[in-house]
């Protein structure tokens, strides 16, 4: 077990790396997902499951293929693939990096001295997550719920103004000739603007 | 079960699993031709059957093509992400008392993040393939998946909250009295529903519907590439399949004058079946009328489905049941 909590660890830990890494956004997404699955299996080795399985479901499930849905519209080019390459030059990883270097030898000299306490105690199951978020953190339930409804009617609102704009700009791409051929890119954008135009208007 | 007899048991399934995906192929055809009073591949064999095996054969056989625009590693994992998360998908499924892979007390979690994760080989092959159809149908999948797993998910809980476990073993002998297609048959009505968006079957394939996006985000794949879409596609289904006998229709359980697995099997042909008689029935709808059904029915059925059964559940069992 123990070995392969270390396997999991340092797939999790390389994945990372390479997500930050990357210059094309899809390579690093893949890369992230990669270091979520590790991170579940980490989790799953220390007795929580539950955690495990949310950990996939929601991350690399639902929020991740956001992520990728969001590169797919944007249709990223050469361009920001130079922009990343840019952004990557030493002297704007040099600091993060130094910070990072002093939490590790904190946590490394930590390690070092103290014992860890006890191993890892019995697995949690689902019930026993549930019963504590319905116990004792029922009001950080009700909190969260609360930012998450505000979430979600502001971002009715900014939708239903973006409804407004992209059906104006698919209006008036409709009467426009289509050069064939010529501007592929900026053809797929207007496209698939129609694509997803036509859900506000369901009914 | 033994280590050894687990292996064993692993293999026989893998060769069950991708020989069923082979034959379903024929399966299809036959049964579609059936009902829609024409012959169907007949000439290969009896009834046919060796059809499946040419397909097969033919499919390795083809020119294995990968676009030179297109981004390469990515395009060539793709197809292989949605093979493996739907036969992965099948280790927590049980045949029949004690025979199953992996009896996870989050079983019913794992089948989401493995459907959850055959996400990704969609949208990857369809971004990898430079091409402006491939790339409109896996941006209609991200969404149209995304979409339905949330009422999938939302289906279920009412059969979590019946049988108190996530554990498939314990949901099938919560069934015991009586079958969950019962109590549950509005959950089983919106699972059914999203399973077929999740698979993208007909009538919900508008990812790769054809009259509008060629073949959607698989148009630039061949060979055996463009096979394992195809196989996740039938793996899928029978998954599915698997799924709503094990949750709705008491999985192993029936009269006892049949051995369980085989209980267990007829009833998953059942619904195989079934999904192949959609596809022959109903006709497509189109994209707005998807997304709009989902949100704007199903999510408010679903969740009424939560309320209602967990009312139910509150009023008539005692307190330390409901607790365990």
């Amino acid at each position: 077990m123990t070995t392969a909590f270390y396997i999991f660890g340092a797939i999790a830990i390389a994945a990372t790396i390479l997500t930050i890494t990357r210059v094309n956004a899809m390579h690093a997404l893949l890369y992230l997902v990669v270091s979520l699955l590790a991170v579940a299996g980490v989790f799953f080795i220390l007795g929580a499951p539950f955690a495990a399985m949310l950990e996939i479901i929601v991350y690399a499930g639902a929020i991740i293929v956001l992520f990728v849905f969001a590169v797919m519209m944007l249709n990223l080019g050469d361009v920001s693939i130079e922009q990343e390459r840019r952004w990557l030059s030493p002297d704007l990883w040099l600091g993060p990096s130094i910070l990072s270097a002093i939490l590790l030898a904190e946590l490394v000299y930590l390690l070092s001295i103290g014992d860890l306490g006890a191993p890892p105690g019995e697995p949690v199951g689902a019930a026993a997550v549930a019963a504590r978020l319905f116990g004792p953190y029922l009001l950080a339930v009700e909190l969260a719920s609360m930012l998450l409804l505000a979430g979600l009617v502001g971002a009715y609102r900014i939708g239903r103004i973006l409804d407004e704009r992209t059906a104006e700009r698919t209006s008036s791409a409709e009467r426009e000739p289509v050069a064939a051929g010529a501007d592929a890119p900026q053809r797929v954008e207007a496209t698939a603007a129609s694509v997803f135009a036509h859900d506000g208007e369901g009914e | 079960m033994s280590v050894v007899a687990m292996l064993f048991f692993i293999v026989v399934l893998l060769f069950a699993l991708l020989a069923a995906a082979a034959l379903l192929t024929w399966v299809e055809r036959r049964l579609l031709a059936w009902w829609q009073d024409r012959y169907g591949p007949n000439r290969a064999g009896p009834f046919g059957i060796l059809q499946a095996f040419a397909d097969v054969i033919k499919i390795l056989l083809k020119e294995d093509w990968i676009p030179p625009l297109a981004d390469k590693p990515v395009f060539v994992i793709a197809p292989a992400i949605v093979a493996v998360t739907m036969l992965l998908g099948f280790a927590i499924v049980p045949l029949a008392p004690g025979l199953v892979i992996a009896d996870l007390n989050v079983a019913l979690l794992f089948f989401f993040a493995m459907t959850g994760l055959s996400v990704y080989s969609v949208t990857f092959a369809g971004w990898a393939s430079n091409n402006n159809y491939s790339l409109l149908g896996s941006l209609r999948t991200a969404a149209q998946m995304i979409s339905y797993e949330v009422f999938m998910l939302l289906s279920l809980v009412g059969v979590v909250i019946l049988a108190g476990s996530f554990r498939l073993t314990d949901i099938v002998d919560a069934q015991r009295g009586m079958w969950f297609f019962v109590p549950q048959f509005v959950g089983l009505v919106v699972f059914f529903l999203a399973a077929i968006a999740e698979t993208h079957r007909l009538p919900f394939d508008l990812p790769e519907a054809e009259h509008e996006l060629v073949a959607g985000y698989h148009t630039e794949y061949s060979g055996m590439k463009f096979g394992l879409f195809f196989l996740g596609e039938y793996l899928g289904m029978m998954l599915s399949s698997a799924m709503i006998v094990t949750l709705f229709f008491g999985g192993w359980l029936g009269p006892p004058f049949l051995p369980p697995i085989v209980w267990f099997l007829l009833k998953t042909a059942f619904f195989v079946c079934l999904y192949l008689l959609l596809r022959a029935a109903l006709p497509r709808p189109r994209y707005d009328q998807l997304m709009g059904y989902a949100w704007k029915f199903l999510l408010p059925v679903a969740l009424l489905n939560i309320v209602v059964t967990g009312a139910i559940v509150v009023a008539t069992r005692s307190p330390a049941e409901v607790g365990s």
